[in-house]
């Protein structure tokens, strides 16, 4: 068995008294998609964030190619190829494509001390990065951020992390402001991604958009890892349960929590 | 220069404000330009202002404010007065503690804001208020007075505080070399890049790698000390230093700055707009002596203007965001 690019032990993350995460062991291989599916709320984007160096496990083991990482900083996960779109933000409305496209990773030319920021090559980058996904419209990299619509912007930001994520994508909710054409797009770049050998890990809250490009699910209930499985191992209705919080899920929820409260606050293994 | 890339330089409107403001005095004021453009209190008034405003106005596009440098400008002039005319310590162990004190607070300032959740609008007015009082009682203490002399060997006048031509100020050579080196940092390296990105989207900045608070600490040590070496020059220009004086630079900075096109909230703003907006703001405010205005009249002009600048600096930024150049396809 190959050792998995990222893989998370029992990771546990709380903000102060409040605790998000329980407990979550999850392996991501070089070029598979991971969906990351769950209810608002569930801990997703947290879970991603801790991938990506925001925050930092409350406990728990993080590793990288079997090695154990530590992620101070966002800039430690960039520096190991791992690019995260977030769910909110990620450009900047006020400042031109080209430099929102390289802030923190600025293209520079000259030597020494004298190295200033490549405005050329970073505008040429980053309109050719856009213009690849299909927004032809764009063309000229001193335009400002806010001139473009949401979906302009999804898309800048996603091509940014394709560009930069050299191991490692995150994308959290990346097609929530897209049209289907963008949409299908983005679902289109993820398999691109994987089959570059790239792992991916994908949220979101459309089933369609799960199925199409998964090849392993892990459902998040309130912080806990509630079920982990294959590609073709849940039908669609069962997935779409899963996701939706129908029955099925509120019966785990529940369950989950009596469990916890009888094993120290320790959910139960996922079913696989 | 393409009306585009005019419209996305945020000086463009401190440009024309710039213009406007001397049409104004020329056409319906009557200045007498002869004497005013060989005058050197407007230049030295923009000098000192402007190396105050110049990271006054960066902290602002990272979406900070810094008044604290009211209390930080007597507090050099005091510093360096009491260590070395006072206590006739060498004039470079005066200067170094000026210059540290100015580090200090702003370290404190800076630390406090990336630290708790205060808006640092109110941290930097309570270092403003408590400098005050430190200061004072510092200085009643220590020497006695409120007043103190120094006496600066020549080197020290001629680096910091001399007359060149009999009027100019040599500090506004440290302007001018302070302008060109926040323009080369902001505008062509990427810790410029930083900068906009901080004010912008803080999160999304410091999710994207970004080192969000040492940038913002440094800022707010850049302004604080900036404020010190205005006041250290004044006080070896001037042979003494008062422990008031300084509490108008707070305005004043900001006026130039807002005028200069940057944007209250952060994300956006120039380098040389800030330069522009101070040069107009001195302009305004002392170029009024060489008109047939009564120079009481001087604050509403720039009420008016501030007004004007702002809505402008708005209007431009709007077309600027909806700005595309059309292509040649389309059309
Ligand atoms: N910085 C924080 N401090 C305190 N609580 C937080 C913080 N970030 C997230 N939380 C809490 O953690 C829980 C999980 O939030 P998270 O954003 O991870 O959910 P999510 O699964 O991404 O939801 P959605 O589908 O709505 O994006 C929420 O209850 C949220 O209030
Ligand atoms: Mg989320």
């Amino acid at each position: 068995m190959t050792t998995p690019v990222l893989e998370l032990r029992n990771v546990n993350k709380s903000f102060g008294p409040i605790d998000v995460l329980h407990d979550i062991s999850l392996t991501v291989n070089a070029g598979e998609v991971l969906c990351l599916l769950g209810d608002n709320g569930a801990g997703k984007s947290t879970l991603i964030k801790t991938l990506a160096g925001v925050h930092r496990p409350t406990s728990g083991q993080m590793l990288m190619d079997g090695q154990p990482v530590l992620f101070e900083r966002p800039k430690d996960a960039t520096d190991r190829g791992i690019a995260t779109v977030h769910q909110f933000g990620g450009t900047f409305p006020l400042m031109t494509i080209g430099r929102s496209f390289f802030v923190g990773m600025e293209p520079t030319k000259g030597w020494g001390p004298f190295k200033v920021f490549d405005r050329k090559t970073a505008n040429e980058v980053a309109v050719k990065a856009v213009q690849s996904f299909g927004i032809t419209r764009i063309d000229d990299g001193d335009r400002l951020i806010g001139g473009l619509s949401g979906g302009e912007r999804q898309s800048l930001a996603i091509a940014r992390a394709v560009h930069f994520g050299a191991r490692v994508l995150i994308l959290d909710e990346p097609t929530a402001a897209l049209g289907v054409k963008q949409a299908s797009h983005v679902l289109r770049i993820v398999l691109e991604a994987k089959r570059r050998g790239i792992a991916v890990i994908f949220i979101t809250h459309q089933v369609t958009h799960a199925m199409a490009v998964g090849d392993h699910f892990a459902v998040l209930i309130r912080g806990a890892l509630a079920a982990s499985f294959k590609k073709g191992e849940r039908s669609r209705e069962e997935i779409t349960d899963l996701m939706a919080g129908g029955e099925a899920l509120a019966d785990l929820g529940a369950e989950i929590e009596t469990y916890m409260e009888t094993h120290d606050g320790h959910p139960p293994q996922p079913v696989h | 220069m393409s009306f585009g890339t005019f419209l996305r330089k945020p000086e463009s409107g401190a440009v024309l404000s710039l213009v406007a403001v001397a049409l104004f005095f020329v056409l319906f004021a009557g200045a007498d330009l002869g004497r005013f453009s060989g005058a050197a209190s407007w230049v030295n008034f923009a000098a000192n202002l402007g190396i105050v405003a110049l990271p006054v106005g960066l902290l602002m596009i990272a979406g900070e404010l810094d008044i604290s440098i009211g209390a930080m400008i007597p507090a050099g002039s005091m510093t360096v007065a009491i260590v070395s005319g006072h206590y006739g310590m060498p004039i470079a162990v005066g200067i170094l503690a000026a210059l540290a004190l100015g580090v200090v607070v702003g370290l404190i300032n800076g630390i406090l804001t990336v630290r708790t959740s205060v808006p640092s609008l109110i941290i930097t007015l309570a270092t403003l208020v408590a400098m005050q009082g430190i200061v004072l009682s510092a200085s009643v203490l220590l020497t006695g007075n409120a007043s103190v002399a120094l006496d600066a060997p020549a080197w020290a006048k001629t680096l910091f505080g001399t007359l060149i031509g009999g009027n100019y100020q040599n500090i506004i050579l440290w302007w001018l070399g302070f302008t060109a080196i926040y323009f080369v940092a902001i505008h062509k390296m990427p810790i410029g890049n930083w900068l906009f990105a901080l004010g912008g989207d803080k999160d999304s900045a410091r999710n994207a790698g970004i080192p969000t608070d040492r940038l913002t600490i440094g800022l707010f040590v850049l302004s604080a000390t900036s404020a010190t070496f205005v006041g250290m020059c004044g006080a070896i220009l001037f042979n003494s230093a008062q422990v008031s004086g300084g509490m108008n630079y707070i305005f004043n900075a900001v006026v130039s700055v807002v005028v200069g096109g940057v944007l209250l909230t952060g994300g956006f703003g120039s380098v040389l707009g800030i330069f522009i907006g101070t040069l107009t703001f001195a302009i305004v405010s002392q170029g009024i002596y060489f008109t047939q205005i009564d120079r009481n009249w001087s604050s509403l002009i720039i009420g008016v203007m501030l007004l004007v600048a702002v809505l402008m600096n708005n209007a431009f930024r709007k077309m600027a965001l909806s700005y595309a150049p059309r292509k040649k396809s389309e059309d």
